[in-house]
């Protein structure tokens, strides 16, 4: 019977060509916007997490941060995000105030499994570098050993810094390729070379001991975190500092955590929040130590997005009540036309409920159709509009089924009244109608 | 082993009953049709036949009285038993034949079938043979709009067949046809009635008509007013 209702609903559909598409076109616009929406979110949400991800997903930021009055407490749940490598200092910071490097080693020899590498980072800026009578401006950065487990840095050529290096603060440094063919020419030439460079007032010789690849930003990340440079050149953490004459190389704001594969690196920030305070910083009454994940702040966003694109979804939706208005005038109209049919189905032993069923199912057929077509132009339109930012995505099942299932929704419920009003006409009355 | 197909005991029919515009149509019908008649009932318009066909063809409910079908007691069944009912012991042919537009013929045969429930393969195949004994197997796969009245009405008459209904009301059958394919029509319901034993009531306004059935039951003012039993149409047991 089913399957009668469905020829049945497909056959008078096609018997009404325009007045079936005008019907649906209300169905076709709310379910295109939908999807088309859902996808758009969906892309960028995706698009974020993969951008987190290439700069280190599993990572945890551990930094200290200034001890907020009591009444303020709340606002710093939420409050901004600490500037890398920068605490505000409201009140003057004393050395005790710092991760230490025997903090930091402490710390690793308390959580061996679950710590793959510490990774420190420090910018010094800007500096000149020359080579022969080529001359390129280029940001320095002191990392420490765990700096290229932590940023999923590729190395081309050479290695990373030896521990020799890192100890003793040597004037090496890691380029990006791009860096390499533009002031050496090609990688080759590069890898070993020296560049000269002047930093407060002292000439420095830079010997070039690897060459890493230089990832191009996607879209997403270079939203996040602003446009990479090609020109980034590291050095050992210890040489910066002796560059800029720190003698005291053992004070940290920040340092960053790689934890070992399968770690769940939220609850691990937490571990690590807590040990720290615990161990150092009790008595402390200014300052104290705090951790995020960075995938803590994925999966903040990806909520964020989801709610945002949800909420969007919903107001879309209302082009779908419209439709389903539609669906229910056009039933009523063709109930009416087919007074004469429903009496002689009656007559032929139809019961109240099968003359229901058949105009209920013409009614999500119609929103089916039109669901089906929505969800086709609304994915091409999301693909589209992904493309052009650079995170090309499709609808998601999820997206597909709940379309579907909205629209199946839509014509029982706009279905229902007319199939209701057919299913209780008066045979005698229906079969005379002329 | 005689039974009675129809058997109805002092029918009364009420419109708006209670209401200042009540209206009687039928005064107390007692109507009897045994297993295989072919009878008729005839009257002028308002005499009350149309009323007492949609009783007979429980598309209506009388207000008193008792009816048996096929020994089965209406007065007691659910409007849901009723739609079994109509399916499985009514075969209706009207003046208008009434076949639903859009489908074909031979799925115009089929509805009867699929509201009772009987498989798809199945039901072609009754269909198909409904169609060859109507006379209409070369134009199966034809729309009611693409069929002469002739035509339809030999359709109409094949799905009023397809349940093997315990009797067929025609109402006025030949009413919209010109008299040559009216003749056609009735051979058919001949057909039907002597080489099938089936039981057929034609409700008709025409004395000629009437004239080729068993028995002439003539209504006037919601009585039954006259009875005749004819020579030729006699019930064949």
């Amino acid at each position: 019977m089913l399957r009668e209702n469905i020829l049945l609903a497909l056959e008078s559909l096609r018997l009404n060509k325009m007045r079936a598409i005008l019907t649906m076109l209300g169905i076709i616009i709310g379910i295109a916007s939908v999807i088309t929406i859902m996808t758009v979110g969906n892309g960028l949400t995706k698009g974020v997490a993969d951008a987190m991800q290439s700069l280190g997903g599993n990572n945890i930021s551990v930094y200290i941060e200034e001890k907020a009055p009591l009444e303020e407490e709340a606002d710093m749940e939420t409050g901004e995000e600490p500037v890398f490598g920068e605490v505000e200092q409201t009140y003057g910071m004393t050395d005790d105030d710092y991760f230490t490097a025997e903090m930091i080693r402490d710390l690793c020899a308390h959580y061996p499994d679950q710590i793959q590498a510490i990774s420190v980072e420090e910018g010094i800026g800007t500096i000149e570098c020359n080579y022969h009578n080529k001359s390129e401006a280029a940001n320095l950065t002191g990392v420490t050993a765990g700096y290229f487990y932590a940023n999923n840095l590729t190395i081309l050529r050479g290695s990373y810094f030896t521990e020799e290096d890192l100890d003793r603060g040597s004037n090496v440094v890691m380029i990006s390729d791009q860096f390499a063919e533009s002031l050496f020419g090609d990688i080759d030439t590069a890898i070993g070379a020296t560049f000269e460079t002047m930093i407060e007032d002292k000439n420095l010789e830079m010997k070039v001991v690897g060459i890493y690849e230089y990832q191009k930003d996607t879209m997403m990340s270079s939203l996040i975190m602003g446009q990479g440079d090609t020109a980034q050149i590291y050095t050992p953490l210890l040489a910066a500092r002796n560059i800029y004459g720190q003698e005291s190389g053992n004070q940290y704001y920040w340092f960053d955590v790689v934890t070992k594969q399968g770690v769940d690196s939220e609850s691990f920030a937490q571990t690590i929040q807590e040990y720290l305070t615990d161990t150092y910083y009790r008595d402390n009454p200014n300052i104290q130590p705090s951790a995020f994940s960075m995938s803590s702040v994925v999966d903040e966003m990806s909520g964020v997005m989801g709610k945002v694109t949800l909420a969007i979804s919903a107001i879309a939706a209302i082009a779908l009540v419209v439709g389903g208005i539609g669906v229910m005038n056009i039933m009523l109209v063709s109930i009416t036309e087919r007074t004469r049919e429903i009496g002689t189905r009656k007559a032929l032993g139809a019961t109240n409920g099968s003359i229901r069923t058949q105009f209920i199912t013409e009614a999500i057929i119609i929103c089916l159709l039109g669901g089906v077509i929505g969800i086709v132009i609304g994915s091409v339109l999301g693909m589209i509009a992904t493309a052009v930012m650079g995170a090309l995505s499709g609808p998601t099942p999820f997206s597909i089924l709940l379309s579907l299932g909205v629209a199946m929704a839509v014509g029982i419920f706009f279905g229902y009244y007319p199939a209701n009003k057919a299913a209780k006409m008066n045979p005698i009355d229906a079969l005379r109608y002329e | 082993m005689e039974h009675n197909v129809i058997e109805m005991h002092h029918i009364i029919k009420r419109f708006f009953e209670g209401q200042e515009n009540e209206l009687q149509i039928l005064n107390g019908i007692d109507l009897t049709v045994e297993d295989g008649e072919f009878l008729s009932i005839v009257g002028e318009s308002g005499s009350g036949k149309s009323t007492l066909m949609n009783l007979i063809g429980l598309l209506d409910r009388p207000t008193e009285g008792t009816y048996f079908l096929d020994g089965i007691d209406v007065n007691r069944a659910s409007d849901a038993d009723l739609s079994a009912l109509r399916n499985k012991k009514i075969g209706f042919v009207f003046q208008t034949y009434n076949l639903i537009p859009r489908m074909n013929a031979l799925k115009n045969v089929e509805v009867p079938l699929m509201y009772g429930g009987v498989s798809r393969k199945e039901r072609q195949e009754k269909a198909v043979e409904l169609m060859e004994m109507v006379g209409m197997a070369d134009r199966m796969d034809h729309k009611p709009e693409e069929l002469s009245g002739g035509q339809k009405q030999r359709v109409a008459i094949a799905r009023a067949m397809a349940n093997d209904p315990a009797i067929i009301l025609a109402d006025e059958p030949t009413g919209a046809l010109d008299s040559k394919t009216g003749h056609m029509i009735m051979d058919i319901f001949h057909d039907l009635h002597e080489n099938h034993g089936k039981t057929i009531l034609l409700i008709t306004h025409s004395e000629t008509l009437a004239n080729e059935t068993g028995r002439i039951i003539t209504l006037m003012d919601g009585r039954v007013i006259n009875e005749r039993i004819m020579g030729g149409g006699t019930d064949a047991s």
